[in-house]
């Protein structure tokens, strides 16, 4: 797929550089290797020696959110100071408006731990994409979306089948209630395919697709910029300048868009297990 | 004048009308019920916030093939 802006679309004389503009796709978001550029045989399959970027944001990601809360709640104070305040706030957000709030407040707290870890992980990985030297987001990378996905996926079905039982679980699953008859042979599988197949692949999609996107606009405001200003003629010049005043503009906006895929990726892990534990009809 | 490109772009450009629509009466609805009783709108702002995401992520879903495929 290519996108070539030719030169009379422009209008206003042909570009100086002979070479044209190469948009940016997904093959930006594949980094080198950090490390020796060799390969060894795994399996069958070709593997590279060195790791990835986004490998190393992954453990630095784990790393800083540990430390944070470790620091924050090493001293325990009954009056808190500054540190543990700031983590007192970001677990309690997470412990109240969407542990508390969305599985209710019976068994909430098994669930906790993971969505606070999940919560600050996916929070600061998506920041990575903003934070300068860094600025690549994590889950840009599907790999590494879809394993979280499936670790929620595991762990909803999980607590599902372990109260319901097997039968019981599948059933509260595909079968809606007040449904008799012929509709239920249209909606068994509908249902089965939405809540059993395509819920994880949604929820990874979203979050993958949602920095994916952010990043590649950003990358594409920032090039497109620089071509229009280089080598565009006279009268184009201004709307590089704008492409980069666009480019700041939607930085913030990806900020929200990181925070709120964070919160979203984690309050629907919520639902899903909220929906899994539901009492019987 | 001449114009090349891909069928992905047009595609992507069709099929956000609907993800725009959803999430314009998303809002419109939040803000409806803000505007009738502002002591709900803690509560209503989390749902907002979710059928945002909801309807936001086949948009997104959208624009990622059209570059991918």
């Amino acid at each position: 797929m290519s996108l070539a802006l030719s030169s009379t679309l422009l209008g206003a004389g042909a570009p100086s550089a002979a070479e044209g503009f190469t948009p940016p796709g997904p093959g930006d978001f594949n980094l080198p290797p950090v490390g020796p550029d060799q390969t060894f045989m795994f399996l069958g399959q070709e593997m590279y020696l060195g790791v990835t970027k986004p490998m190393l944001q992954l453990v630095l990601a784990a790393g800083l959110v540990f430390w944070f809360f470790y620091a924050a709640s090493k001293k325990r104070a009954m009056v808190p100071g500054k540190l543990q305040y700031v983590g007192e706030g970001g677990y309690g957000f997470v412990r109240n408006s969407i542990g508390r709030d969305i599985i209710g407040s019976r068994d909430f707290m098994r669930f906790v731990p993971y969505l606070f870890a999940l919560f600050f992980f996916i929070l600061l990985n998506n920041f990575f994409a903003s934070i300068p030297f860094i600025q690549f987001p994590t889950f840009s990378r599907s790999g590494m979306v879809y394993s979280l996905a499936l670790m929620s996926w595991v762990i909803y079905n999980a607590v599902g089948i372990q109260k319901h039982g097997f039968a019981g679980y599948i059933k509260l699953q595909t079968v809606p209630a007040g449904i008799k008859g012929p509709m239920l042979l249209l909606l068994v599988p509908l249902e089965a395919m939405s809540n059993l197949l395509v819920r994880p692949v949604t929820l990874a999609l979203r979050l993958f697709a949602n920095m994916l996107a952010g990043h590649l606009l950003l990358i594409l405001f920032a090039l497109g910029g620089e071509y229009l200003l280089l080598h565009g003629a006279m009268l184009v010049k201004p709307v590089g300048i704008l492409a980069w005043v666009l480019f700041i503009a939607i930085s913030f906006l990806e900020l929200l868009i990181q925070f709120l895929q964070a919160y979203v990726f984690v309050l629907l892990n919520a639902m899903y297990i909220s929906g899994a534990l539901a009492d019987e009809h | 004048m001449e114009l090349t490109g891909s069928m992905n772009m047009i595609g992507y450009g069709l099929a956000a009308i609907g993800p725009g629509v959803g999430i314009g009466l998303i809002f419109a609805a939040y803000i409806n019920g803000v505007a009738r009783q502002p002591e709900a709108q803690g509560r209503l702002q989390s749902i907002a916030i979710l059928g945002f995401a909801l309807a936001e992520a086949l948009a997104i879903i959208g624009i990622a093939l059209a570059f991918v495929l």
